[in-house]
């Protein structure tokens, strides 16, 4: 579904992703793992076509997107929710769901999805006239899944979704990303809890500066040495 | 106490017209946090858009109220805003688009240039038009039957029709922009493209044409004041935009720079302050020479100790 060509991405002289190459398949949840500086999150913001790519291709569904406009990214069938969830803070929860739908124009189906998304997190269809801003962390990232997932994308991109949850909140959350898993999404998901990534993904790759150095079935990841050594923090 | 009242209506009815020109600054402060120095001028176009549109539409004079209220000032009305909005719309794509990402110095020397090349362009070659007036010096705004030089009494009270039509005009404006922004789907897109650019375009939305939306929309609100302008004083000028501009920009500041209800209320506030500057300050500070200062000494008091403006400016609060 999604294939990434020795991508290699630049800040100024600072290569931040260093040629990767990695695919997604229908259906699947692939997850990015590695620390901070590692390229995840500039991965993601590539495929967005908020950054441009020095070398390398994105593909689609077969068709390249690496030139594609960022605002026509999510016409293609991909959703991103960025790091740090990235809410319209002063919007209320209406709105940043209506507009994580920006790009439809059938009314009827809004409203449903509106409804499903209400139905799925109920803090969020009881408060949602009051701004996104006012909300905890655990509610935002809540309402950062529901917006993407707000546009129907068949490639739903998460960054750091656990970012600053407890960790029943970041359960919640895991549980949520399973569901729409099951519900037919498929899922790039970008995480430094490598534990509760791998415990759901098809797949992962871990992001060392810039370079994948690792990639195997997530369950082969649990069991790695030197994922367990460096990210789980296992001896 | 009727002098009180007088005075109160001609500040409201100056503050409106202030505050239908700091609209613009405000909107476009709001989604580029940029102060558009030109926007003085795009007032200034508006106010010659409308004439011009009086000198193609034949020059119509000594008509009926019907025919001039009715058409020739819509008219007017609508000519201004399409050269407003034109003017706005090519001053983002050329001079501001370009140095989006470049240093905030950067877009404000390009907007002073901007305020200068369209003061004289219109100085120079306006009047070079056959048939049309010299533009260097103050050319005497169209008679609007019905409208200018009329005015009713109030007990002892003066109220010029232009004062009403000025207060009219923002009192529509402000509900026509409020609807805009709160309820239309590309109002919804200016608004996430202000609060979080990278993620509106996330989004699915083009911010180029949010942003060039917001230009737009102020540059409608501020040729609807050239016309105001020109009723109120019966003439235009190629400068007349300059102060105005000031104004109206000390205007948005009290309200809170970003805020489109601060800059209504701001721009009302300033105009209540000269108007009873003029009256109330006693001896030579009171004079109509000294009304500028004591607007102006507002926006240095505000800057100072509240620059959130009255309603205070929304604070960035990225969630």
């Amino acid at each position: 579904m999604l294939e990434v060509k020795d991508l290699a991405v630049s800040y100024g002289r600072v290569q931040a992703v260093k040629g990767i190459s990695f695919t997604v398949e229908q259906g699947q949840i692939v997850s990015l793992l590695g620390t901070n500086g590692a390229g995840k999150t500039t991965t993601l913001r590539t495929i967005s076509g908020l950054l441009r790519p020095t070398s390398g291709e994105v593909l689609f569904e077969g068709k390249r997107i690496d030139t594609v406009p960022a605002h026509q990214i999510v016409t293609l069938g991909i959703a991103h929710s960025p790091e740090g969830r990235r809410l319209f803070p002063r919007m209320s929860v209406e709105d940043n769901l209506l507009l994580g739908a920006y790009t439809r124009r059938d009314a009827a189906g809004i409203r449903e999805d509106l409804d499903r998304a209400y139905a799925l997190f109920p803090v969020l269809g009881e408060r949602r006239g009051q701004a996104a801003g006012l909300f905890s962390g655990g509610e935002q990232q809540m309402l950062a899944i529901a917006r993407a997932m707000m546009s129907r994308p068949r490639l739903l991109m998460l960054d750091e979704p656990s970012m600053g949850l407890s960790p029943i909140m970041t359960t919640t959350i895991m549980n949520t990303i399973a569901e729409l898993k099951a519900s037919g999404t498929t899922i790039l998901l970008v995480e430094q809890n490598a534990q509760a990534a791998l415990a759901l993904s098809d797949r992962g790759y871990v992001l060392e500066v810039g370079a994948i150095t690792l990639s195997d079935t997530g369950a082969a990841l649990l069991e790695d040495d030197r994922v367990r050594r460096t990210y789980l923090g296992v001896d | 106490m009727d002098l009180l009242i007088q005075q109160l209506i001609n500040g409201l009815s100056l503050g409106a017209l202030y505050a239908l020109i700091a609209v613009g600054y405000t909107v476009v402060y709001g989604i580029v946090q940029l102060i558009n120095f030109a926007h003085g001028e795009v007032f200034m176009m508006g106010a010659f858009g409308s004439y011009t549109t009086w000198m193609l539409m034949g020059s119509p004079t000594n008509l009926s109220i019907g025919v001039a209220l009715g058409l020739v000032l819509p008219a007017m009305i609508l000519g201004g805003v399409l050269v407003s909005v034109g003017t706005a719309l090519l001053m983002e794509r050329f001079a501001y688009r370009p140095l989006r990402n470049a240093p905030r110095l950067a877009p404000l020397i390009s907007a002073i240039g901007l305020s200068i090349g369209l003061q004289e362009a219109v100085r120079l070659f306006y009047g070079q038009i056959p048939g049309f007036p010299d533009s260097r010096r103050a050319i005497p705004f169209p008679v609007i039957e019905g409208l200018t030089g009329r005015s009713i009494q109030v007990g002892g009270v003066t109220i010029q029709h232009s004062a009403i039509f000025t207060l009219g005009a923002l009192l529509i404006c402000a509900a026509l922009l409020w609807w805009f922004v709160n309820k239309t789907r590309m109002g919804r897109a200016m608004q996430a493209t202000s609060q979080d650019a990278d993620t509106a375009r996330l989004m699915g939305i083009n911010v180029d044409k949010a942003i060039a939306t917001a230009f737009a929309v102020g540059a409608a609100l501020a040729a609807v004041a050239g016309v105001a302008h020109g009723l109120r004083y019966n003439n235009i000028d190629f400068q007349m935009g300059f102060m105005a501009g000031m104004k109206a920009f000390t205007a948005a500041v009290l309200g809170g720079i970003g805020n489109i209800n601060g800059a209504v209320v701001g721009g009302l506030v300033l105009g209540i302050v000269e108007a009873m500057a003029t009256t109330y300050i006693p001896g030579q500070f009171g004079s109509s020479a000294w009304k500028d200062v004591w607007a102006f000494a507002i926006l240095i008091l505000v800057l100072v100790f509240r620059p959130q403006g009255l309603l205070g400016a929304k604070v960035v609060d990225r969630a």
